[in-house]
C-alpha cells in the first residue's frame, strides 16, 4: 500500500490497461450522433473509428482501462483475481477523466472503455464509474463515446444513472454455461447477471417509449449492451456456445457477443493450464456469430457435430453438408436463399437483388459485386455456368480445406 | 473546351461548372478538366458558349457520390463523372449497374476515398503547440493518398470544436480557430515536436498489446506500413513483435505462486456475507416460503432469466391461471405483465373484476422458447413438463384456497384438471379440479388466441365473449 502512493501515472497506466486487455470488446460505433459544434468536445459517428491497431491485431478504438485491478473475487481465468500477485494500481476519478480528455484530444481514441475490478462492494465500484462517466459528461461537456462495465449486484439506480451517461452497458458471463462460472468464478451469479441483463433491455424500452406528451424519457445506452464469452478455459463445445449466444441475442437484444481465446496471463492458476490461445476456434466463432445475427441462421444449423469446423467457414461447412439445397438459381432466389450461397455476403445479395432488377446476372458480375466466387462456383448456376456434377463430388470440401500436413511420428 | 479547377473548393467549383457545360449540352468528349497546380484559378468558359438548353438530370445518390470521386488522385476522375452524368440522362437505373465498366471504375475510386477518409479521421495525431490566446491549441501533419483534405477536415472542425489546430497534408492545409475552419494552399513546414502525452499514449499502447495473440499481418491489413511514420506509437512495433514470444514463454514456465495472504481473509468475508440473508425454509405457510423453497427444486430453468411465480393476495377469491411466463415476464419476474397479460386486465376491468381480490399464476413458471433471431418464440410446454412441475400451482392453490380458479387456455385446463381435450368445446363450461379442495374451474381460451385471431370483426366478438366469461366467473365467486 505505501509503494502505490509514489507510482506516476504512467505506472498505473501500464498496470491498469495491461490488466484491461483480456476484454475482447472495443466497439465505438451504432450510437446516436452528435457533436460539439454547440459547445464542449468530441463527438460520434455512425460506424465507429479504429485510432491504431496493436501486433495482435486488435483495434484500439477506446481508452480501455480498469478503474482499479483490485478484486476481492477469485475467477480463475482472470489475472486479476484476488489471488493472483500481480501489482495492483488504482485510478482517481480524476486521473481516468484526465487521460480520456487529453488523449481524446489528440485523436488517439473514440473515448472510454471503463471496467473495473471489484473492490468493497459493488455499489462502490460502481458509483466511482458512474461518476467518472457524469463528469466527463457534465463538467468537460464530452460528447465521445462510453462504454461502462456494469457490476451485477450493484443497485438498480447505479445502473441507469450509468446507462444516461454512457454509450453502451456490458456485463461479460466469461464462462460459456452455469456450470462453468460455479466451477472458474465461484463469487459470480450466472441468474444474477442475467436479470441485471434483461434490467438492462427493460430499461431501454423503457427510455425509447414516448409518453402522453409524445416525449422520451431521454437515453438510456443508445449503442445497447454486450457480453464477452472465453473460449477454451471451460470443456462447453462450440454448440453450446452458440445455442447460449442465441439465447442472449434473442432474450436481452445484445448488439454483440465478444468470443474471447482464453490467453496466456501472468501468474496464472494451477486450475487453468496455460495453452495458447485457439485464436482459429475464435474466427470460426465469430463467422458463426455472424450467420446468425445477419444470415438467418439458427444455431443448431451451425457446430451440428459439437464443434466447428476449423479448416473451412461455417457456411461453407454448412453448404457442404446440405448439398441437396444447391444449386442456387441466382436469378430467382429469394433473399434468404441466396444469403445461404458460400462466398456471397449481405452486400453482394443486395447488389444481385438490385441488378435483378435490370438484368440477370451472369457470372462476371458475381465477381463486381464482390462475390467469392471460387468459393461460390459448384453452389450457384447462372444463365453462362452450371456447376453440374461439380455440387455432388465427393472431394469438393478437398478443394476448400487446405491439406494437412501429417505430423511426423 | 478546358476547364481548370481551383486548388481550394475544387468540388464546388466543379459542381458548378459541370452543371453549367451539361446544361449547355456539350458532350464530354469536348472537354477537358483539371486541377490547378499553383494558385491559378477558375479558367471561366464565356457564357455565350454555354446558353442553357436542357438541365440535367441525376438520381439523389449522385451528388454525394460524385463529391467522394472528385477527390480522387486520378487525373481522369473530372472526365469520368461527367461522362456518367451525360450517360445518365438516357439510362435511369445506371448508378445501379454496378457491373458496366465505367461504374465499376468509379466506384472503386469512391471506394478508395472513403476508405482514405475513414484512416485520415483516425490516423492523424495531434501534438499540442503553443496556444496564441485562451484557446488550446494542436497541430498534425498527415500525409493522404488522394486530396481530401477539404471533406475530411469536417469531422475534426464537428469533433474538437473548443480548440485550435491545424492539420497540413503535402496538398492543402485545414487550419480551425475560433470556431471557423479554413483551408489554405500553403507549406506547413515539417511536424511540430511531440508533447508529454505522447509517452502515456505509447504506455498505453504497449499495455494494451496481448503478446499471446500475436497477428502482424492483420495489424498491417488495417494500418499499413506506409502510415506508421506519423504515428508515435508505430515506433514501438518492433520491439513488441521481437519480445512477443519470450514474454509468452515466460508466463508460461512461471510457476504458480502462493495467493497473497489477503486473498484468503477476503474469501473468508465473502462467504460470510452470502450466508447470512438466505432463505428460510420452515414449511410454506406464506407464498414467499413455498416460492422460495420451489425455485430451489425447479427442474427448467435452462435459458432462462428467471422463475416467474404466482402474483395477488394471498386470501383471493379468485385464482387465475395462465399458461406459462412470456418474454416480458421472463424479463421482469413479473406474471400477466407482457401483451397477453396487458388485455387481460383491460378486459378483466371491462367485466368488473376487482383485481385486489384476484391472484394471477401460470401452470409453468419458465418461459420456453426458441431462439429466433432477435426475438424469442414462445413454446408451449408439453404435458410431461406441466406434470412435472404440478405441485407447485398445487401448493398455491392450498394456501390461497379461491373460491373459484379461471383456467385460460389448454396448458391451464390440464394442470388444473387433468383433462387435455378439445378446449373449444369445454369453453364457458365449469369443471372440478384435481386433488386438493376440489375447487371449480372455468374453463376460457387464453388471452392470447385473442390476439392472434386475424380479422378485426372475429376479435371484437372473441373478446366480447371472453369478458362475458369474466362476469360469470365472478357471479360463481359471488354466489360462492
Amino acid at each position: 500500500m505505501e509503494r502505490m502512493a509514489k507510482r506516476t501515472l504512467e505506472d498505473k497506466l501500464a498496470i491498469l490497461s495491461d490488466a484491461a486487455k483480456y476484454d475482447a470488446s472495443c466497439a465505438s460505433s451504432a450510437t446516436h450522433k452528435r457533436d460539439s459544434s454547440k459547445g464542449g468536445i468530441g463527438s460520434t459517428t455512425g460506424h465507429g473509428i479504429c485510432h491504431a491497431y496493436a501486433p495482435d491485431g486488435r483495434c484500439i478504438s477506446l481508452l480501455k482501462i480498469l478503474m482499479t485491478n483490485f478484486c476481492i473475487y477469485d475467477c480463475a481465468y482472470c489475472i486479476n483475481r484476488v489471488s493472483s500477485n500481480v501489482e495492483r494500481a488504482r485510478f482517481t476519478p480524476e486521473e481516468v477523466i484526465r487521460l480520456t480528455l487529453e488523449f481524446y484530444r489528440r485523436n488517439y481514441i473514440e473515448g472510454l472503455f471503463l471496467s473495473s475490478g471489484i473492490i468493497k462492494s459493488p455499489d462502490d465500484t460502481m458509483r466511482d464509474m458512474v461518476r467518472i462517466a457524469r463528469d466527463l459528461r457534465e463538467v468537460h461537456g464530452f460528447k465521445g463515446y462510453i462504454h461502462l462495465k456494469t457490476i451485477p449486484d450493484a443497485s438498480p439506480e447505479l445502473i441507469e444513472e450509468a446507462g444516461r451517461w454512457a454509450d453502451r452497458l456490458s456485463i461479460n458471463i466469461e464462462l460459456p454455461t452455469d456450470a462453468g462460472v460455479k466451477a472458474y468464478a465461484p463469487e459470480k451469479d450466472p441468474n444474477t447477471i442475467r436479470k441485471a441483463m434483461a434490467d438492462t433491455r427493460l430499461r431501454r424500452e423503457e427510455y425509447a417509449e414516448k409518453s402522453h406528451t409524445g416525449r422520451r424519457k431521454g437515453r438510456f445506452a443508445p449503442a445497447g449492451q454486450s457480453t464477452q464469452l472465453i473460449v477454451g478455459a471451460d470443456g462447453a463445445d462450440d454448440r453450446t456456445i452458440l445455442g447460449n449466444s442465441a439465447r442472449l441475442y434473442s432474450s436481452y437484444g445484445l448488439k454483440r457477443v465478444y468470443y474471447s481465446g482464453f490467453s496466456p496471463i501472468p501468474d496464472a492458476t494451477a486450475k487453468l493450464p496455460l495453452v495458447a490461445p485457439p485464436l482459429e476456434r475464435e474466427h470460426r466463432l465469430y463467422q458463426a456469430d455472424w450467420l446468425l445475427r445477419f444470415y438467418e441462421f439458427q444455431a443448431d444449423e451451425l457446430a451440428a457435430g459439437g464443434m466447428l469446423d476449423l479448416d473451412i467457414d461455417p457456411k461453407l461447412a454448412w453448404a457442404l453438408q446440405h448439398r441437396e439445397a444447391f444449386p442456387v438459381q441466382v436469378a430467382t432466389a429469394p433473399r434468404e436463399i441466396l444469403l445461404r450461397v458460400p462466398g456471397f455476403g449481405t452486400k453482394t445479395v443486395d447488389r444481385l437483388l438490385k441488378l435483378r432488377r435490370h438484368r440477370t446476372p451472369r457470372w462476371d458480375d458475381l465477381r463486381r459485386m464482390g462475390a467469392l466466387v471460387k468459393k461460390a462456383a459448384p453452389f450457384v448456376e447462372v444463365p453462362d455456368w452450371r456447376p453440374g456434377g461439380l455440387t455432388d463430388s465427393e472431394n469438393l470440401r478437398a478443394r476448400f480445406a487446405p491439406p494437412k500436413q501429417l505430423a511426423l511420428l | 473546351m478546358h476547364l481548370t479547377l481551383p486548388r481550394i473548393g475544387t468540388w464546388e467549383a466543379f459542381r458548378s461548372e459541370l452543371r453549367r457545360v451539361a446544361a449547355a449540352g456539350v458532350p464530354p468528349e469536348e472537354v477537358s478538366w483539371s486541377r490547378g497546380t499553383a494558385e491559378g484559378g477558375l479558367d471561366l468558359v464565356p457564357e455565350a458558349d454555354l446558353a442553357p438548353r436542357r438541365e440535367a438530370r441525376a438520381p439523389k445518390a449522385f451528388a454525394g457520390f460524385a463529391r467522394l470521386v472528385a477527390h480522387h488522385s486520378d487525373p481522369e476522375r473530372f472526365a469520368l463523372l461527367h461522362l456518367l452524368l451525360d450517360r445518365l440522362q438516357s439510362e435511369k437505373g445506371l448508378m445501379e449497374v454496378r457491373t458496366d465498366p465505367l461504374l465499376t471504375r468509379l466506384y472503386r475510386m469512391e471506394k478508395a476515398v472513403r476508405r482514405d477518409l475513414h484512416k485520415m479521421h483516425a490516423f492523424v495525431r495531434f501534438r499540442e503547440v503553443d496556444a496564441q490566446g485562451p484557446r488550446r491549441r494542436f497541430a498534425a501533419w498527415f500525409e493522404p493518398d488522394h486530396p481530401i483534405v477539404e471533406p475530411g477536415a469536417e469531422h475534426f472542425a464537428k469533433r474538437f470544436a473548443d480548440m485550435d489546430w491545424t492539420i497540413a497534408t503535402p496538398d492543402l492545409t485545414a487550419v480551425f480557430e475560433d470556431g471557423t475552419l479554413r483551408i489554405e494552399d500553403a507549406d506547413a513546414g515539417p511536424p511540430p515536436a511531440e508533447d508529454a502525452t505522447q509517452a502515456l499514449w505509447n504506455t498505453y499502447y504497449s499495455n494494451i498489446f496481448n503478446p499471446a495473440r500475436l497477428k502482424p499481418d492483420a495489424m498491417r491489413a488495417e494500418m499499413p506500413k506506409k502510415y506508421w511514420r506519423n504515428l508515435p506509437e508505430a515506433r514501438l512495433i518492433p520491439s513488441l513483435i521481437a519480445g512477443a514470444e519470450a514474454r509468452v514463454r515466460a508466463m508460461r514456465e512461471a510457476a504458480p505462486t502462493i495467493a497473497p495472504a489477503r486473498a484468503a481473509a477476503v474469501a473468508a468475508q465473502l462467504r460470510e456475507k452470502t450466508m447470512d440473508g438466505g432463505p428460510d425454509l420452515f414449511g410454506h405457510n406464506s407464498l414467499a416460503a413455498l416460492n422460495a423453497d420451489a425455485e430451489a427444486r425447479y427442474p427448467y430453468r435452462e435459458g432462462i432469466t428467471q422463475l416467474v411465480p404466482g402474483e395477488g393476495p394471498a386470501d383471493a377469491d379468485l385464482m387465475v391461471v395462465g399458461e406459462q411466463p412470456g418474454d416480458q415476464e421472463d424479463l421482469a419476474g413479473r406474471p400477466f405483465v407482457g401483451p397477453a397479460g396487458q388485455l387481460f386486465d383491460r378486459l378483466a376491468e371491462k367485466a368488473g373484476l376487482p383485481r385486489d381480490r384476484v391472484y394471477v399464476t401460470n401452470a409453468t413458471k419458465h418461459f420456453k422458447y426458441e431462439p429466433r433471431g432477435k426475438f424469442r418464440m414462445h413454446k408451449s410446454p408439453t404435458l410431461t413438463e406441466i406434470k412435472n412441475v404440478r405441485w407447485w400451482l398445487d401448493e398455491e392453490r392450498a394456501l390461497i384456497d379461491p373460491k373459484v380458479i379461471l383456467a385460460m387456455g389448454g396448458s391451464a385446463a390440464y394442470a388444473l384438471t387433468g383433462n387435455k381435450k378439445d378446449m373449444l368445446k369445454r369453453r364457458s363450461s365449469v369443471e372440478t379440479a384435481m386433488g386438493g379442495r376440489g375447487e371449480p374451474v372455468f374453463i376460457t381460451v387464453h388471452p392470447s388466441f385473442l390476439l392472434r385471431l386475424p380479422d378485426e370483426e372475429s376479435r371484437a366478438r372473441e373478446q366480447e365473449r371472453f369478458v362475458s366469461d369474466l362476469k360469470d366467473v365472478w357471479k360463481m365467486v359471488e354466489a360462492a
